[in-house]
């Protein structure tokens, strides 16, 4: 077989063979049973604890757990606010980079705590240490905040009538510091030894073949990609992201990185059958999710290294595929996995550039963003497939003649309510805001000149990516797109802050009223969903609800340019 | 029956009516409680607007007036369309109700008034607590409960049993029905509900859609739709700067007609109609729900309790043998039997006089005059005489009887006894002992005989989920054996009121919905605190007002008709909501391309369905969407059919059907309008 294709599947592979006693091992540090690492973090859980002066026993409703959840990002959110406008004096400074503006740290600090990481900035230049590390924080933060968020969810769905759903604070702090740092260290060294620079010193200079001194950035970037990847953040620690070599040295880290999207997202599944002892229902998810991932990825691997046929009529041979916009050390099937890795799960880091990829594996990777959850982002992958649900379960359960179930609870017209606004919310962002830029463009091309490099089908799908990618808190992009703008940054931000906050607020709403609910147990006439059968209706409504409404969008953007292009 | 009154369902009658109601119903104000249609008439609106205007200026952006035309007037159909599903569910319905209603309207009433005189007044002037006097062959006015006097009553034109029913008052059959017909002697009827407020008049009002509510199902789905309203309207107005950013102009009437195609006209235009019709659907059955809220909550029920009489077995008991008891031979035990039950009319009383006569015992005995009958009471479960000598005979259950006699001396006497009663039991007879002052005297035995079917009916109840539980006043050695023999999944022994109660608390506090059927006023806390009662027609006013059904029927499997009504109802909601939406996706395949081939030439390769031209493409997809809602008003009106088949078997079946069906079927439709509509394009 094609060892391109061999590699990829390598990638799935060792991802699957990873998560499933990953999804059990976060599975119980969620139901607060025994791991190996206990001895080590609970000393550093209970020093914390006693600093900050929290409770970590107290449990909350899911009312309390949004404020303690808002409240820690509004915190950090401040600090970080200060640190980017104020980096140019304060320490870890090495190359004398200046301070954020207001508005640019504005920008930066929603992207990180949207767990978005759209970057209107280049790390290389537009940061100092302080600056990076601050993000890195965030990077932490906002991937604990999903997953501590996430087991609110998963302890609201077990049996039982109650209120009383953990503690927020108890599952962030260890959820940060027992899955997360763990696994971002071994990342860190194993990108170490490939040469990944980790150090607090400033740019080294070089004098290439060329006998050209080169100055090379550096900085603490072992220490940054892993969370970047891990907790689908996907900001870079360099401009390019990992298209960079500094970022993404070799083959072997490749795969590390691709391994590293996918494997928390994968392993909440796991997690969710091991807390609610519920293996058939895990196993219905992640065969939705999976099936919706082929969907999207094998076509897109066909396009990307089939090349590109208007390169193929200027009779260049394209033996390795289309590789515009790729790293050789990559591969253009290595490539294609990535960009629908990222854009499945609310990653967004690149390891090569979206914008040059052939028109249908453009339109998979919005279509990943669009659903954004097939898989998902860490937590709030699972969070935005559990809308589509309750989704499915009411029109299932009206389909088999019984009141809607989910596990025991019923779903009732509040439930459906917000169901249905955290789903229509999503096309909203996506489709107001491209009308919107579409409206301004098409009114005045020559004052938006600077906005598109490729007008026509493409630029119209550079506008639809850069909504998908905040919407979904990707953060990758069509870099065709002039971004830098007052329009997109005022606009992206607040998609961003949006499609970040109002889709865990509202799951967290619908599974906190669930959870206070009378429990009904199964009986024959319970529509079941474990089974193959109503995987297949979720897949139905998302397909129905997620995609079907981008449709006329999309026929708009890459599917104009394919049909034009093929 | 039901036959024949379903058969007239579809006459030109209701179609003319429902035809101009269909038109009354475009009221906006009506409208706005259906967003999906209210929707589609703000379309409408529009396009009324821009046709004309095409009309008068000569703009081109506007589009062609005939096609502008067209699509105003196929959203006009699909409006009518859907109006008119409505209407004629409520047409059958109030036809169905009238029916009932007919009969009271001019009737007179002979009202007691204070001084003891009687007045002759219209039916409809007589108001709750009056007392009225019915003499035999009249009519009842009104609904009410018998004060004093026993007849019997042809109630055929409610229940359309032609077998007269007997009527008395301080029983539990003492309730009559406004328009049923006296058939013998003379009675008191006190009126039990105001004019108009009778639960008939309450049923009618339901289906006539002014005080309907919307169930919380309904409401559920309500907002979903809504919500998918909302999804297309952003698609199909985010449409216009997409367009005008790739250069191509749409027509505003493009754009309504790709709105109205995808949001979910079809479970919309239909959604009230089959809410109707489920009532419509109860009333055909005989049962008068209260409120549409209950018809729903019956599919939901899990668990069923059932008396056995009548519903498991057939009729009533009957005596079957005498077992005296040592030292007493057969004709003196025959005489005793016979005098305990002479006042007994309960149907176990009669067969044990009947059998008591067979051995030559009449039970009117010259020794024995004016007995003082013993009445059946549920604390003691005992009946019997009194007799002047100061004898007093008692029959009733085996434990009662045991407890009224000495219980430690009841074994040693008489062993004999214990082991008959034990072997009655154990094949499914009911043993009924007889004492004399204190002393058993000997056991009769009681049998009962299961409906043929009722096996292969629960069965089919097992496998939708619902445990059935029979409720009866037998020990449990023959409550058992009786359970086991009709397959019930468990059963009351010994039931008293509270324990039929208790039992429901129990599964409730479990999580589980309870449906019970009850007559007696002791059944009406039970019928009060279970999710679905079911009073008895016959039953006492307390039982009705403590249910929220009522059978005219007196039937006790009506219970198993209710919930498989139930589950018809959210099944055909659910299904045509899964066929509505699947549609979507021919529409996106005719409408999408047709908008953009023009501009994007490429597109044409969308166009899968190779349709004739945009217009017709447009235009089809159109003609389609408002054609599928008279299509489906049959099916939404007689409801999907219901299979007692598990859950699972049932998505996969209706997902087959109504989700593929759905996607395959619009695709087929679309294309044959084609090629009917390109003709004239």
């Amino acid at each position: 077989m094609n060892t391109e294709i061999l590699g990829v599947i390598l990638m799935y592979a060792a991802v699957l063979v990873l998560a499933i006693p990953l999804g059990r091992y976060i599975g119980k540090i969620f139901n607060y049973e025994n791991t190996w690492l206990d001895k080590t973090f609970n000393p550093l859980d209970k020093l914390f604890f006693k600093l900050s002066g929290i409770d970590p026993a107290k449990e909350m409703n899911w009312k309390q757990h949004l404020v303690a959840l808002l409240t820690t990002n509004a915190f950090w959110f401040v600090i970080s606010l200060f640190v980017l406008t104020n980096m140019s004096w304060l320490p870890l400074n090495p190359d004398g980079n200046p301070s954020m503006s207001w508005d640019l740290a504005f920008n930066t600090s929603v992207s990180f705590v949207s767990n978005t990481n759209l970057q209107h900035y280049s790390g290389e230049t537009g940061l100092s240490y302080a600056g990076q590390l601050i993000l890195m924080l965030w990077q932490f933060i906002s991937a604990a905040t999903g997953i501590a968020i996430c087991a609110v969810i998963f302890n609201a769905m077990k049996a039982g009538t109650t209120e009383k759903l953990g503690n927020f604070y108890s599952y962030f702090v260890r959820t940060c510091t027992r899955i997360l740092l763990p696994i971002a260290f071994i990342g860190a060294v194993v990108l170490v030894f490939n040469g990944t620079p980790m150090t607090f010193e400033g740019k080294d200079t070089i004098t290439t073949l060329e006998g050209v001194e080169q100055n090379i950035s550096r900085g603490p970037a072992a220490a940054f990609v892993p969370i970047k990847q891990l907790g689908t953040n996907g900001g870079g620690f360099y401009g390019p992201n990992s298209t960079n070599p500094m970022e993404n040295p070799n083959y072997l880290t490749n795969i590390l990185e691709t391994v590293f999207i996918f494997i928390i997202p994968i392993a909440l599944v796991f997690a969710l059958g091991y807390v609610l002892k519920r293996r058939k229902l895990a196993l219905m998810i992640y065969g939705v999710m999976t099936a919706g991932f082929l969907c999207l990825v094998v076509p897109s691997i066909y396009y990307e290294m089939n090349g590109n046929p208007a390169i193929t009529e200027m009779g260049i041979a394209q033996d390795m595929g289309s590789m515009e916009g790729k790293e050789v050390r990559f591969g253009s099937a290595a490539s294609a996995y990535w960009a629908i890795n990222t854009t499945c799960t609310s990653n967004g880091s690149v390891n090569a550039m979206h914008d040059s990829m052939t028109p249908l594996t453009g339109m998979f990777a919005m279509l990943g963003m669009m659903i954004n959850s097939f898989y998902g982002g860490v937590g709030v992958g699972f969070i935005n497939f559990y809308v589509f649900i309750i989704l499915a379960v009411f029109i299932g359960g009206l389909m088999v003649g019984r009141t809607p179930e989910f596990l025991g609870k019923k779903v009732e017209a509040k439930e459906v309510k917000i169901a249905m606004i955290i789903a229509l919310l999503h096309p909203l962002m996506i489709l107001g805001g491209t009308a919107l830029a579409s409206f301004l463009y098409a009114g005045n091309p020559e004052a938006y000149a600077g906005w598109l490099n490729n007008p026509g089908y493409h630029g119209f799908g550079e506008f639809l990516y850069e909504f998908c990618s905040a919407s979904a808190n990707n953060g990758s992009g069509f870099e065709g797109l002039g971004d830098n703008t007052p329009f997109w940054n005022v606009a992206t931000g607040l998609v961003m802050l949006l499609g970040r906050y109002l889709p865990i607020i509202g799951p967290v709403a619908i599974a906190g009223m669930l959870a206070s609910k009378k429990y009904i147990p199964e009986s024959a006439g319970t529509l079941k969903t474990d089974t193959s059968t109503f995987g297949v209706l979720v897949f139905a409504v998302i397909a129905i609800v997620a995609a079907l409404a981008f449709f006329p969008a999309l026929t708009l953007g890459p599917l104009a340019e394919y049909f034009s292009l093929y | 029956m039901n036959a024949e009154r379903n058969q007239r369902l579809f006459s030109s009658n209701f179609i003319r009516e429902a035809l101009v109601a269909s038109v009354i119903k475009l009221h906006p104000g009506k409208m706005a409680r259906n967003p999906v249609m209210f929707s589609v008439e703000i379309g409408t609106g529009i396009m009324v607007v821009v046709t004309v205007a095409s009309l008068i200026t000569a703009d081109q952006s506007l589009g062609a007036p005939g096609y502008n035309g067209w699509i105003t007037g196929l959203l006009m159909l699909t409006l009518l369309f859907s109006n008119f599903a409505e209407a004629l569910a409520e047409a059958r319905g109030k036809a169905q109700a009238a029916a009932l209603r007919k009969t009271r309207t001019d009737t007179l009433a002979r009202r007691i008034e204070k001084t003891g005189r009687h007045t002759m007044v219209s039916a409809s002037e007589l108001d709750r607590g009056d007392l009225f006097l019915v003499e035999e062959g009249e009519l009842i006015p009104a609904d009410g409960e018998i004060v004093e006097g026993l007849a019997s009553i042809d109630e055929s034109a409610i229940t359309g049993e032609s077998a007269p029913v007997i009527r008395e008052a301080d029983s539990d059959r003492n309730s009559v029905i406004g328009g049923t017909r006296l058939l013998s002697d003379r009675i008191l009827v006190k009126v039990t509900s105001q004019p108009g407020e009778s639960f008939l008049d309450k049923m009618i009002a339901l289906v006539e859609g002014a005080d309907r509510k919307k169930t919380p199902n309904e409401l559920a789905l309500t907002i979903l739709l809504a919500g998918f309203t909302i999804v297309f309207l952003l698609v199909a107005v985010a449409l216009q700067p997409f367009a005008a950013f790739s250069g191509a102009t749409l027509p505003v009437a493009s754009l309504i007609a790709l709105f109205v195609c995808l949001i979910p006209t079809t479970i919309g235009g239909l959604l009230s109609a089959i809410g109707i019709a489920g009532m419509d659907r109860a009333l055909g059955a005989n049962i008068i729900a209260k409120s549409g809220k209950a018809v729903e909550t019956a599919g939901d029920v899990d668990v069923l309790l059932l008396d056995k009489t009548g519903t498991i077995t057939i009729g009533n008991r009957k005596a079957t043998r005498f077992y005296p008891s040592a030292g007493k031979d057969l004709s003196e035990f025959s005489r005793l039997a016979a005098i305990s039950s002479l006042a007994d009319h309960t149907p176990e009383g009669k067969s044990i006089l009947e059998l008591a006569r067979q051995n030559g015992a009449s039970g009117e005995d010259p020794d024995w005059p004016d007995p003082e009958f013993v009445p059946f009471s549920a604390e003691t479960r005992m009946s019997g005489v009194n007799l002047p000598d100061g004898t007093r005979i008692r029959k009733g259950a085996w434990d009662a009887i045991g407890d009224w006699c000495r219980r430690d001396s009841l074994k040693a006497e008489n062993p004999e006894l214990e082991t008959w009663v034990r072997d009655i039991a154990a094949k499914g007879g009911t043993p009924l002992a007889l004492a004399v002052d204190n002393r058993p005297v000997g056991v009769i035995q009681l049998e009962d005989i299961i409906k043929p079917g009722i096996r292969e009916r629960f069965d089919r109840f097992r496998k939708m989920g619902l445990k059935t539980v029979m409720v009866t006043g037998d020990n449990p050695l023959t409550a058992a054996f009786i359970a086991a023999e009709a397959g019930v999944d468990d059963f009351i022994a010994e039931a008293r009121p509270e324990d039929k109660l208790g039992y429901i608390k129990k599964e409730q506090q479990a999580g589980k919905l309870v449906a019970m059927m009850g007559d007696g006023t002791n059944d009406a806390p039970a019928l009060a605190q279970a999710d679905i009662g079911i009073a008895m027609n016959s039953g006492t006013q307390a039982a009705k007002e403590a249910a929220n059904m009522v059978d005219l029927d007196n039937d006790p499997t009506k219970l198993l008709e209710v919930v498989e009504i139930g589950k018809q109802l959210l099944i055909t909601r659910g299904n045509i909501t899964t066929f509505s939406i699947a549609n979507d996706v021919a529409k996106y395949f005719a409408i999408v391309p047709a908008l953009f081939t023009i501009s994007v030439p490429g597109l044409k390769a969308l166009d899968i369905m190779h349709l004739g031209s945009p217009e017709s493409a447009i235009l089809s997809a159109v003609i389609f969407n408002a054609l599928i809602i008279p299509l489906l008003i049959p099916l939404a009106l007689s409801g999907v059919k219901y299979r007692p088949v598990g859950a699972s078997v049932l998505l996969t079946r209706n997902l087959l059907v109504y989700g593929l069906g759905g996607i395959a079927v619009p695709f087929a439709g679309i294309k044959l309008i084609d090629l009917v509509v390109k003709q004239f394009i």
